[in-house]
């Protein structure tokens, strides 16, 4: 299993994912330029976290357009595992990969800080290991990460268990204190309808060893193997 | 073809939380501007393009709307003028 992460200009977490997957996932990772048409014989793109184009007219909708994003819609379309992380989110749903948007957090503030999240489908590529109900720690850091989608959008994908994590308290308890950033029905992630493609606002990428105050992303790195 | 100036507004979804907007409306209210109701706070773009005529500018310009300068799950826009410029 071969592991391609996007670089945009602007991508700031792009080599922590290479890291991540070549470090503790032992596999080869590689750099995929946004300018290429080649996703270097990647079996999974990752979306990275960052302000690709400096979020530029809404964070996300230059990088969509991005030579490389043609073929990692095509990647997508075939059944390729993709997965979008923080900007890279955001990217994603510009992009048509995934339902929804996300918008400027409701509290108006940057949120920097480890949220907890309850894995709500583990009937994805990047979900299967993880047991369903458990609780994840890892690191948020963005100042647009309200997930919004139009009511039928939310109905179908709650009706489909289409929404991956979500935003809970200490108790597991999905309350608006616990929602950082005001996302609809506390939706931290989400996927499509055929669990190939996630996306998320936290940053399984940054929590990878305890050393780094989590290693509750490997899980996702990690499922991957599963399927590969 | 002919150069024109088309200004675009793009605004919050009626009905979707707006924030920032609020947040600008509370300033105002704080200043004393009570009267004030509410604030949206959307984009203001000005296109200068070539057309063959002022209809077919608006219509290029829609069409951008429609392709990237909105988000269609989020956002209205309006063309709020089209000149020659």
């Amino acid at each position: 299993m071969k592991v391609g992460v996007v670089s945009f200009p602007g991508s700031n977490c792009d080599e922590d994912a290479v890291l991540a997957v070549a470090e503790h996932l032992q596999r080869p990772a590689v750099l995929l330029w946004h300018k290429d048409h080649d996703l270097q014989g990647a079996d999974v793109v990752i979306l990275p976290g960052g302000f690709s184009y400096g979020d530029y007219l809404r964070a996300g909708a230059i990088a969509r357009f991005s030579p490389i994003m043609q073929e990692v819609v095509a990647h997508a379309k075939r059944g390729g595992p993709v997965i979008g992380i923080c900007n890279g989110f955001q990217i994603a749903c510009e992009a048509g990969l995934l339902p929804g948007a996300l918008l400027r957090n409701a509290n108006l503030q940057f949120r920097s800080m480890p949220v907890r999240l309850r894995v709500e489908n583990t009937d994805t590529v990047f979900t299967r290991r993880a047991r369903a109900g458990a609780q994840l720690t890892m690191p948020i850091a963005h100042g647009d990460g309200r997930y919004t989608a139009d009511p039928e959008t939310l109905a179908r994908l709650e009706g489909e268990g289409r929404v991956v994590f979500r935003y809970v308290d200490a108790a597991g308890e999905v309350t608006d204190a616990a929602n950082p950033n005001g996302a609809m029905h506390n939706i931290a992630g989400v996927t499509n309808a055929t669990g190939t493609v996630v996306g998320l606002m936290p940053h399984p990428e940054r929590a990878m060893e305890p050393l780094l105050g989590s290693a509750d992303g490997l899980v996702l790195f990690q499922s991957l193997l599963q399927t590969m | 073809m002919k150069p024109f100036r088309v200004s675009v507004h793009i605004v919050p979804r009626k009905g979707l939380l707006d924030p920032q907007g609020k947040a600008v409306a509370d300033a105002l209210h704080t200043l004393g501007f009570a009267s004030v109701a509410e604030v949206h706070v959307g984009r203001h773009l000005v296109i200068e393009t070539q057309a063959g005529d002022a209809k077919a500018a608006e219509a290029s310009v829609r069409e951008m709307c429609g392709r990237l300068l909105a988000n269609p799950v989020t956002e209205d826009f309006e063309i709020a003028g089209v000149v020659p410029a």
